[in-house]
């Protein structure tokens, strides 16, 4: 054995090698980090405009733009058990990590209960109305649940009526690029447009194999995607979850008006 | 520049090029060229990514004992890889999405690995870097061809610009959706290899 593969020598470079790759790793993390969660931050909200129609997906959007039509969305913390809209919990203080952390904000989920795969629930949700000359125009519902690989991210855009949707888009997830990861097609996201989440007062809408009809004749289905079995009972069930009693239910029941015309309305 | 360090950068790029003579590297050239755009940040992270390897390791090529030399070579490239990841993050946040795993990808990638213990842990730490360098670039031209062929022919568009105006938006053009599947990345570097080793016979593998 050469003096250069001796044991202590191997230990020795190892640790040296490890102990310079990390701090340059660490230093870039660190000094990065800030940009990289104004990017996130602003990636956020361009995903809740898009669900919300006012911007397409794919288009390229100033860091000014958006904050103007930002202008127009205002951010809502609801007790989701009670329904109601609350004051109690600052919306701009507490990120749903934090939240997801704290027994006082968050609880967790019975196995049975758990459908999205979330195993903790927060107790405030936080939503964004849309306003269309000083009217909410659209409500804005976060979602996530597991995917295949991943949790999914996401947003619901409703109508007036809390059960028409609007728009969908997922801002962040881990599925296979191409089959599950087929979550961010635009085209496919079109598809739910007009579809209905509630029946009789219980959140049916679901992802089905083939092809769903048009959504004023087949309004509780989604076409799945292909070689995506998995990530697709991931959306149903994230749906069924967040729409159901543990989720949003409560506070559409009691902010729900009638159907809306049936002209769409142009943001 | 002398003649050999030249030479070093050049060879790779067709005469002995990673992708086509080597095959080593394809799965992130099947995944992410279907728009040039990404296919350019991708060869740019991994050009980086293999010249500062080859230099760094390099540099302590002397003193890596030679039983864990392919573990420290994986912890230099992959600390590059996260810092590279951490930067495109910070900068171009939308390309970064798109790219999601396959930066984090370049870690395994056979290229890389490859060249810091193919070359650089024999040679000096300047040529290494050329080296890097040559194969990076030598990458980086299989991947933009295969992209620019399939945003082209698959979306009528290259960076982003429509040049085929689609049919589907009031044009001529009908968009082969074939060419958006990652499998036709496969046909269009064994168009490319094909193309060259007709006009390089030297490069034609012995049966």
């Amino acid at each position: 054995m050469s003096a250069k593969d001796s044991t202590m020598r191997t230990i020795f470079v190892a640790l040296a090698v490890c102990a310079v790759c990390s701090i340059l790793v660490s230093t870039a993390a660190v000094t990065l980090r800030k940009r990289q969660q104004q990017n996130k931050l602003l990636d956020k909200r361009k995903n809740i405009l898009i669900a919300a129609g006012m911007i397409k997906p794919g288009e390229k959007v100033s860091r000014s733009e958006i904050a103007g039509l930002f202008s127009r969305v205002k951010k809502k913390v609801i007790n989701l058990k009670k329904g109601t809209e609350t004051t109690a919990v600052d919306p701009a203080g507490c990120s749903q990590s934090q939240a997801l952390a704290d027994n006082a904000l968050s609880y967790t989920l019975n196995p049975e209960e758990d459908i999205a795969g979330i195993k903790r629930m927060v107790k405030y949700g936080v939503i964004y109305n849309v306003y269309k000359e000083n009217k909410i125009a659209l409500t804005v519902f976060p979602v996530c649940g597991k995917g295949l690989w991943s949790t999914l991210y996401g947003f619901i855009a409703l109508d007036k009526d809390l059960n028409t949707v609007r728009g969908i888009t997922f801002y962040e997830h881990n599925e296979t690029p191409g089959l599950g990861g087929e979550i961010d097609n635009s085209k496919w996201q079109a598809g739910w447009v007009g579809r209905k989440i509630y029946k009789e007062g219980k959140p049916v809408l679901k992802l089905i194999k083939g092809k769903a009809g048009p959504a004023r004749e087949d309004p509780y289905q989604v076409d799945a995607l292909s070689g995506a079995t998995l990530t697709s009972k991931g959306v149903t069930h994230l749906i069924r979850f967040w729409f159901g009693s543990k989720g949003y239910a409560e506070y559409i029941k009691k902010h729900q008006v009638s159907p809306p015309a049936e002209d769409k309305e142009q943001l | 520049m002398s003649s050999k360090l030249k030479d070093t950068i050049i060879s790779p790029l067709l005469q002995n090029n990673p992708i086509t003579v080597q095959v080593l590297g394809i799965c992130s050239a099947l995944a992410v060229t279907a728009k040039l755009e990404t296919a350019l940040v991708m060869s740019a992270s991994l050009t980086f990514v293999t010249m500062f390897a080859n230099f760094f390791v390099s540099c302590i090529r002397r003193v890596i004992p030679s039983n864990i030399r392919i573990i420290v070579q994986m912890t230099i490239i992959a600390s590059l890889v996260i810092i590279c990841d951490q930067v495109l993050k910070a900068y171009v946040y939308s390309i970064s999405k798109q790219l999601s795993v396959f930066v984090g990808l370049i870690i395994t990638n056979c290229i890389v690995m490859g060249r810091t213990e193919a070359y650089a842990m024999k040679n000096n730490p300047l040529s290494s870097l050329m080296d890097g360098l040559g194969n990076g670039l030598g990458y980086s031209i299989i991947l933009l061809t295969v992209a620019f062929f399939r945003e082209l022919l698959g979306s009528g568009k290259l960076l982003g610009i429509t040049i085929l105006p689609l049919h589907t938006e009031g044009g001529w053009y009908v968009a082969n959706g074939l060419m958006l599947l990652p499998p036709i990345a496969f046909f269009i570097i064994g168009i490319f290899i094909w193309t060259v080793r007709t006009w390089k016979p030297e490069q034609r593998e012995e049966d």
